[in-house]
């Protein structure tokens, strides 16, 4: 199938500033792409550029097969759904979502049933005689939604819909966007700063950071096998932890010398992977330091360790650490008896490590 | 005994609140006074016969209330050679004043709309260039506007004067819209254009709707302006058209016959009403287009 | 075409103003300039002699007077009614039950013209019959306050006008900026037991400077454009005693017949607003763009 969106070379400056540097992506109908980074990473005028409402600088975007390069948005075959709504005030919210079929001159007829059909999908039947200003946060977001799906475009632009939203209403939402593009199919592009709602909704993620794209990846691959230490460091929470160490070819795999902080230097060996530089960071996700036999694979490695902290969060307990001079955390299980002070057996699960070039931050293995 | 003490600095302390109290109060009453004296004096004063103003005190009261003080102002006093009272320069200035208002509010609507929301390089400085138009002292443009209006065949006319007034009033119209339009977020804009509306569509659907209340400020503000104008209506108007405030110096300085105060203190009411009334009525409005007027931002 | 249109309609709409404002303030402000370095008098004429016009100028007794003037009705006018205004503005924000009645007395005078302004003082301060014939009635036969008719004091009826018409809106001005402050500031200083005098002077008022910067250069903008109050109040009289830079632009342009001098005068009225204004407005741009 021919991609529905397809970015060639982007290029996008303001002025002498370059905001977006060769972004290359593409999707397949049904993709899910989220678009995610910290706050001016470029992704937000990423999707501007998609939408249209930015001129691009150089490169092409092609959606469905068309080079949309000259096109205005409201010829892109588009709807978007923004961080703010940008409901239209003055407006109800049954006139919010006819609006572009009314500038389109679509008759009243199809207006009447299309706008029956969102609002029952919606769930927003009952407020479609009341001005946004008389709604609540979830209800503006669910409006700003139906006016993007009336439109039955080739592709759903949202530009960070949930940030304005509380962490319950926001979880809620979340599911409920993910039922609709999985009901739907339709090709969605999303943007956000949190990488959980990354993580739950993509099919596809794109990571960026100063207008360059750092990864494209699937969730799983972007979070098992992160592509330079900034993807490992911003995608998860807590984040993954990341100790120098030093290596040493031993056989067919790697010995690897992490400093311990208040013991001799752990030794743990790797008989997977080799030919790694002398110095390296490890990268090591908490869930993948446990108590040993608990969680842990047969691959384990068990080292004792100096606890700093026990911090109880429900269903794990994090235990905070030192390790290579960098505070590490460790994902136990609830019921541990790690105590702050003393000393504590952990298991380290070296198949699902990953290792990075202290100088570069790229992966290595 | 330490309690008592204390108590009695708090009763003292309380008596001091409430003198200071009242002191606060005999003050801003003073003001008021201060504020409203020339008002009440020009009141009264056209309500008295010539005998009595001669004869009585500035701020008594009239012993005897007649109007044709007013009659006089409105349709009998002398303007130069012409004897018709204010009422032909009050429609004057309304027909001046009415459509200046509208064109200089609409245009100042569209201009504020293009440099709020749809940016484009140079609008900066466009905006920047139009705001310091607001600044400029008008006797530097009178002589080369005096030429050009009578090249453009509507010098002394009323047209004329609209036309001043549009020019030397985009700037603040434009200036009012811009700040008003600039809180409007950009998202806005941008649903409307994936929606497939376009640059007048956004502007007439959504903008105007939204735009009431700084429309309420900016008629008022020009309307305000423009019927109190005295300097472009004395340099650019003629024997028929001038506005209501040149008619209003021109009774009250014209040398010939008795001077006759209360006509001039009701001639100067009846110029002072329509913006008056505006400011009664819509003071809150009024208010916000000064502010605005001078706090740029 | 309708792409082209679509893509520069906003353009096409401001254009014509920005075409308007281009020609008739900065074309005509260049006209003027041009003119204020010719000879010419009844009729403009375009060859360039130089600044004998300012020469001229700088050399009238007259424009002398009107300078003086200026700058003395400026100060005054501008200091009494900032003092005035924020002593009004201190006094109506201690929770004054009828503030908005009061703050409508204070403000109503913006609202009328200077025309109607000068009118109603010219009659309260005229001694025949007005302020000095009442305060006589009274009884005080040899009370004096002819300052209209006074060359000596003339000037300072303009001053008294003025602030009548002006000092209310300076109020309104600061009384907005009170309210601006930061609430929880001064609570945090009640709770530190600061007396609130002392709020006043090492809190609110500090936080006020941009609004003194406002309301410096409104007040500042109505001194150098007051013409109408002059006119309407004494006519520049008595003999040129009140003439201000505007009125002294007018009487050349429209009753001397004298276009070099009316343009080199408003040269120099123009120079004076740029080195006020033009320095505000910069830096107010330039804080909106960062």
């Amino acid at each position: 199938m021919a991609p529905i969106l397809d970015i060639q070379n982007l290029y996008k400056n303001y002025g002498t500033t370059e905001i977006l540097k060769d972004i290359n992506v593409s999707i397949e109908p049904g993709d899910f792409l989220v678009l995610v980074g910290p706050s001016g990473c470029g992704k937000s005028t990423l999707l501007n550029c998609i939408a249209g409402l930015e001129p691009i600088s150089g490169g092409a975007i092609h959606i469905g097969g068309h080079d949309m390069t000259s096109v205005s948005p409201k010829d892109r075959d588009i709807a978007m759904v923004f961080q703010s709504y940008a409901l239209y005030p003055t407006m109800s919210v049954a006139k919010n979502i006819t609006f572009g079929m009314k500038v389109r001159g679509i008759d009243q007829k199809t207006q009447t049933a299309k706008l029956e059909q969102v609002a029952r999908q919606l769930q927003i039947e009952a407020l479609l005689n009341r001005k946004p200003g008389q709604l609540s946060g979830g209800q503006r977001q669910r409006v700003a939604m139906g006016r993007a799906l009336v439109r039955d475009p080739k592709l759903f632009l949202f530009d960070e819909p949930l940030s304005n939203l509380d962490a319950k209403l926001r979880v809620e939402m979340r599911t409920e966007i993910k039922e609709l593009h999985q009901r739907l199919g339709a090709s969605m592009v999303y943007v956000t700063h949190d990488q959980i709602e990354a993580m739950t909704l993509a099919t596809k993620i794109v990571v960026m950071k100063g207008g360059v794209i750092q990864q494209i990846g699937t969730p799983a691959e972007i979070y098992k096998r992160p592509a330079n230490l900034f993807v490992a460091d911003f995608m998860g929470n807590p984040a993954m932890n990341l100790i120098p160490a030093r290596t040493r070819t031993a056989g067919a795999g790697t010995e690897i010398e992490i400093d311990n902080k208040g013991g001799a230097p752990i030794i743990l060996r790797d008989p997977h992977t080799s030919n790694l530089p002398p110095d390296v960071i490890l990268g090591i996700r908490p869930e993948d330091i446990a108590e040993p036999g608990f969680r842990a694979a047969q691959s384990a490695q068990e080292a004792e360790c100096l606890v700093d902290m026990v911090e109880p969060a429900g269903a794990d307990t994090f235990v905070l650490t030192h390790l290579g001079g960098k505070q590490v955390t460790a994902r136990l299980h609830s019921e541990t008896e790690a105590q702050p002070g003393q000393r504590q057996k952990l298991a380290f699960d070296l198949n699902k490590v990953s290792y990075f070039a202290p100088d570069n931050g790229q992966r290595l293995n | 005994m330490t309690d008592v003490t204390h108590s009695a600095a708090r009763t003292q302390s309380r008596t001091g609140q409430i003198v200071l109290r009242w002191l606060l109060y005999v003050i801003l009453c003073l003001f008021a006074v201060y504020y409203l004296m020339p008002l009440f004096v020009m009141v009264t004063t056209s309500l008295k016969s010539l005998e009595e103003i001669r004869t009585g005190s500035l701020v008594a009261l009239p012993r005897e209330i007649t109007f044709d003080a007013w009659k006089t102002a409105w349709s009998g006093a002398c303007t130069g050679i012409q004897c018709d009272g204010v009422r032909p320069f009050f429609w004057n200035s309304v027909l001046i004043a009415v459509p200046g208002v509208l064109i200089s509010t609409l245009l100042g609507a569209l201009n504020g709309y293009v440099v709020a929301q749809w940016r484009f390089r140079g609008a900066n400085i466009i905006f920047a260039l139009m705001l310091f138009g607001c600044f400029i002292p008008f006797q530097v443009v009178l002589l080369p506007m005096a030429r050009v209006l009578g090249l453009m065949g509507i010098a002394g006319t009323i047209p004329g004067l609209i036309f001043v007034h549009v020019v030397y009033g985009l700037g603040f119209t434009t200036l009012f819209f811009r700040n008003y339009y600039v809180t409007i977020p950009a998202e806005l804009t941008k649903a409307a254009k994936v929606d497939g509306a376009g640059f007048l569509r956004i502007f007439w659907s959504i903008f105007l709707p939204l735009s009431l209340p700084i429309i309420v400020v900016t008629v008022i503000w020009q309307f305000t302006q423009i019927w109190n104008d005295f300097l472009f209506g004395v340099s650019f108007s003629q024997a028929g058209t001038q506005p209501i405030t040149v008619a209003l110096n021109n009774i009250v300085n014209s040398t010939t016959g008795v001077k006759e105060y209360n006509v001039d203190m009701a001639a100067a009411i009846i110029a002072a009403l329509p913006t008056l009334l505006v400011y009664v009525v819509a003071g809150k409005y009024f208010i916000r287009g000064l502010t605005a007027g001078s706090v740029k931002g | 075409m309708s792409k082209w249109l679509e893509e520069h309609l906003p353009k096409v709409v401001l254009a014509p103003s920005f075409i308007a404002i281009l020609i008739f303030v900065y074309g005509f402000i260049a006209w003027t300039g041009w003119v204020s370095l010719t000879r010419s008098r009844l009729l403009p004429k375009y060859e360039i002699e130089g600044f004998i016009q300012y020469d001229k100028l700088f050399a009238s007794p007259r424009w002398d007077v009107a300078m003086n003037n200026l700058f003395l009705f400026g100060f005054l006018f501008i200091g009494i009614s900032m003092l005035l205004g924020l002593v009004l503005a201190i006094l109506l924000d201690q929770n004054i039950r009828t503030e908005g009645a009061i703050r409508t007395i204070y403000l109503y005078p913006m609202a009328l013209s200077m025309i109607v302004t000068g009118t109603a003082w010219k009659w309260i301060l005229n001694p025949g019959l007005g302020i000095e014939a009442t305060v006589r009635g009274w009884g005080f036969e040899s009370f004096t306050f002819d300052w209209l008719v006074n060359p000596d004091y003339a000037i300072y009826t303009i001053v008294l006008a003025a602030i009548w018409q002006s000092s209310g809106f300076v109020m309104a001005l600061f009384l907005a900026g009170l309210r601006s402050v930061d609430t929880e500031i001064i609570r945090a200083a009640q709770v530190d037991g600061i007396p609130t005098w002392r709020i006043y002077t090492a809190i609110i008022i500090p936080s006020m400077a941009p609004i003194f910067l406002s309301a410096f250069i409104v007040l500042a903008h109505l001194a150098i454009k007051a013409f109408d109050l002059v006119i309407a109040l004494t006519g520049g009289g008595p003999g040129f005693a009140t003439d201000l830079p505007a009125t002294y632009m007018y009487a050349m342009a429209f009753s001397r017949g004298d276009i070099g001098q009316a343009a080199a005068s408003a040269m120099i009225m123009m120079a004076v607003v740029f080195t006020i204004v033009v320095p505000y407005l910069y830096s107010e741009l330039r804080a909106k763009n960062d």
